[in-house]
């Protein structure tokens, strides 16, 4: 997949055809759909041209994206009903958010690293991690076994913000590494939320991105509310804005558009391993569903403002431009459909069939190098366990 | 459904964590100077619901739903407090207070003994603590070891909804930072509070109690495993043994003199909670009884914690928090000496 934007954006260049609301009124009167942003597909899935952003996808392109979309939405909504049904102790659903998550996932080219936060199953995907990796966490049954340096995928982090700065700090080291200032340099990109944008962890990942110059994308995924927090508890400015405080460029993307979210994060990301330094990108989205499988966004929300952002879905808009280019057909939409069955199909019958831990695993890696306290707590609990043997426990 | 609604007077079965509403509530309409502030406080009502109504009935300005920030959260209540409120912060999990742990360690514990007395910074900051949930990592943490090691810091944990109702509405009276832990596995606990009684006619806030008689061995417990002692009680009394169960309440101060008068008696003690046994809250408890009770002990002091490992994913969680079984093993090895 390739676009080649020319020119580095001017920060928060955001232009759509449509009338917009100022900034300052969208941060006073709450989410709206539309404020300005990039935007290159619209809702009713028409092609939008923008001054400084730019897709050139093939159609088969344009397919493995919907194909993207399609798969993690049945991924999620499987895994919803799998927690509904007792096999997961909790999920962090991201319906909704697929666009900026396969957008910005397909954006990172394979060197690339990615730190995500506990939603970032789209992305997860899209660096070919195994889509039943992260289901031991929420699970219970581990804190996310897989290797991050497989797939350059981080492990999830569950600490609003903390990722942020492990991003930073791994750019930094690209750049020690003199792994920047190439075609084939590599770039870092940080996942958090418009709720984390008020820690300071990430205050400090933004202050260290911009003075160290990091190759580094800080993409924030405004969904509009942290857990039952509307965007306004946290700042009354756009996000993106803030990027200029700090030195480098910020944009706000249509965050249920995949191609803005991709040639955006290509940008950003591109510009970050030629040694152009950190970008801020604030993807403009909307979590359509419950904060986690625990919560009730009844007691915050109201059906009507769902049902606006329903009428913005990302998934849907990519089906209409496929259809009206005739760039997909119906064999193509069901091969899709029968894909996401076999692949969701599959994460059930993992889900189901997986095993506890095992009690010992309680005492391992615990340090790299061993430690005598952990040692003597293995061996007291093995002697133990042995005591109950034969009692029928 | 309709709720169902608990009248405010008399004698009540509530919950912890209604009584811990109930008592916040009254925290609130006895001062006007009493915030509650934190994560999805206000309108949610809290994840946990603890503060659930109370920014409807007292307003934004008095229940403030803040920016997800805990370092934000406890360093504006210390300025607060500075400006003569009292804040009641809440952290949303146990794991979660660790951002703010400058603002609690460096900051609020120590301003009173920097200033020599001139500021006094009467904050309370909410921690449901503890495991036993099932869980994600970062929401089982006990992390009651690092706030009762630093001096400046009160550190209290009721287990019964009478305490908790109480304890809360004592702890914003205090002039002193107090760290307030909850068991959040007990919130759904139940038991009777008099909500007619006068916060004046509850126990201090900073004493334990010996809350069920024995006379072969004293169990000393707090928080969440205040429960796994009445179990272990029960199930020894079937073997013949008769366990004497001590519930700290506090843990900055130590009120070790009911453990004492106990443990002369007894001539045994079992310490159990659910943080890591290594340099925990047990290991004190042990040095303290050691040299006050010397003559008296029949056996070492028995400890009984979470491992030495970070806490684990929660199919795990049953092996790493004390049992019954875990108990009883301990009471047995201080009879095998
Ligand atoms: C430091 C910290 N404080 C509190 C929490 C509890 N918590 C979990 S998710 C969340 C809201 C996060 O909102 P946002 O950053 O917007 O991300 P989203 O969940 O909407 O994707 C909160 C408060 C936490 N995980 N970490």
């Amino acid at each position: 997949m390739g676009d080649k934007p020319s020119t580095r954006p001017r920060s928060g260049t955001g232009r759509t055809r449509r009338a917009s609301k100022r900034d300052d009124e969208v941060a006073l009167q709450g989410p709206t759909p539309d404020p300005e942003f990039v935007q290159l597909l619209s809702p009713d899935g028409e092609r939008v041209d923008h001054p400084d952003y730019s897709v050139d996808f093939t159609d088969e392109e344009y397919r493995g994206l919907y194909r993207d979309l399609v798969i993690v939405r049945r991924l999620d909504l499987e895994s919803t009903a799998l927690q509904r049904q007792g096999h997961l102790a909790i999920w962090a659903s991201l319906e909704g958010q697929e666009a900026a998550q396969i957008g910005s996932g397909r954006a990172l080219r394979k060197q690339d690293m990615a730190f995500p936060t506990y939603r970032e199953h789209g992305v997860l995907w899209c660096r070919g991690v195994d889509p039943t990796a992260p289901h031991g966490l929420f699970r219970g049954a581990d804190h996310g076994d897989w290797d991050p340096s497989e797939h350059n995928f981080n492990l999830y982090t569950l600490v609003i913000g903390a990722q942020t700065l492990h991003a930073v700090g791994y750019a930094m080291g690209i750049g020690y590494d003199g792994k920047v200032g190439t075609d084939d340099g590599e770039a870092v990109i940080a996942y958090f939320g418009d709720g984390a944008s008020s820690q300071g962890d990430v205050h400090e990942a933004c202050v260290f991105a911009g003075v160290y110059h990091a190759p580094v994308v800080l993409f924030c995924q405004n969904n509009q509310y942290a857990i039952s927090e509307p965007v306004e508890r946290q700042t009354r400015t756009p996000i993106y804005q803030r990027a200029a405080g700090y030195g480098f460029p910020g944009v706000r993307v249509d965050g249920n558009d995949v191609l803005a979210c991709y040639a955006v994060t290509r940008h950003a990301l591109d510009a970050a391993r030629h040694g152009q330094g950190p970008t801020l990108v604030e993807a403009y989205t909307y979590r359509m569903g419950p904060h986690t499988t625990t919560d009730d966004p009844t007691r915050y929300r109201n059906g009507s403002e769902v049902e606006t952002w329903k009428q913005r879905d990302p998934i849907a808009r990519v089906r209409t431009f496929l259809e009206k280019q005739k760039i997909a057909d119906d064999a193509f939409f069901a091969a899709v459909d029968a894909d996401a069955d076999r692949i969701t199909g599959r994460l059930r019958e993992y889900v189901i069939d997986m095993p506890d831990p095992t009690p010992e695993m309680l005492f391992e890696h615990v340090y790299a190098e061993g430690s005598p306290l952990q040692d003597a707590e293995r061996a007291w609990f093995r002697d133990y366990q042995a005591s109950f043997a034969g009692e029928g426990h | 459904m309709a709720k169902q609604q608990i009248p405010l007077t008399g004698a009540q079965q509530l919950t912890i964590g209604k009584a811990l509403n109930l008592g916040l509530r009254r925290a609130l309409e006895d001062d006007p100077k009493v915030l509650l502030m934190g994560e999805d406080v206000g309108r949610l009502g809290g994840v946990f619901r603890i503060t659930d109504g109370l920014q409807k009935d007292f307003g934004e300005d008095r229940v403030l739903d803040s920016p997800l920030a805990e370092s934000g959260i406890v360093g504006t209540a210390i300025g607060l407090a500075m400006r003569g409120y009292r804040p009641v912060c809440e952290m949303q999990f146990d794991g979660f207070s660790y951002p703010a742990f400058d603002q609690v360690t460096n900051q609020l514990a120590k301003m009173h003994y920097r200033s020599r007395g001139r500021i006094t910074l009467p904050v309370v900051i909410r921690i449901p603590y503890g495991g036993g949930i099932g869980s994600v990592e970062h929401h089982s943490e006990s992390p009651e070891t690092y706030y009762a090691h630093t001096a400046g810091l009160k550190v209290v944990t009721p287990a019964t909804p009478r305490d908790a109702y109480f304890m809360v509405q004592q702890a914003v009276r205090c002039d002193d930072p107090v760290v307030f832990l909850e068991p959040k596995a007990r919130y759904y606990e139940k038991g009777e509070v008099d909500l007619d009684a006068p916060v004046a006619s509850a126990e201090p806030l900073f004493a334990s109690r010996v809350f069920r008689a024995g006379t072969d061995c004293t169990v000393v417990g707090y928080g969440p495993t205040i429960r796994v002692l009445r179990e272990s009680a029960d199930a020894a009394a079937e073997d013949g043994r008769s366990l004497e169960l001590v519930d700290l309440r506090s843990l900055s101060p130590l009120d070790l003199d009911p453990v004492y008068e106990s443990v002369r008696r007894t001539g045994r003690l079992v310490v159990v909670h659910e943080a890591p046994t290594n340099l925990g809250p047990s290991a004190e408890i042990a040095a303290r009884v050691t040299s006050e009770c010397f003559y008296s002990l029949e056996a070492p002091v028995q400890r009984v914690g979470g491992f030495n490992t970070p806490y684990p994913a929660s199919k795990l969680e049953e092996h790493f928090l004390p049992d019954l079984d875990r108990v009883l093993d301990a009471v047995d090895r201080t009879f095998a000496y």
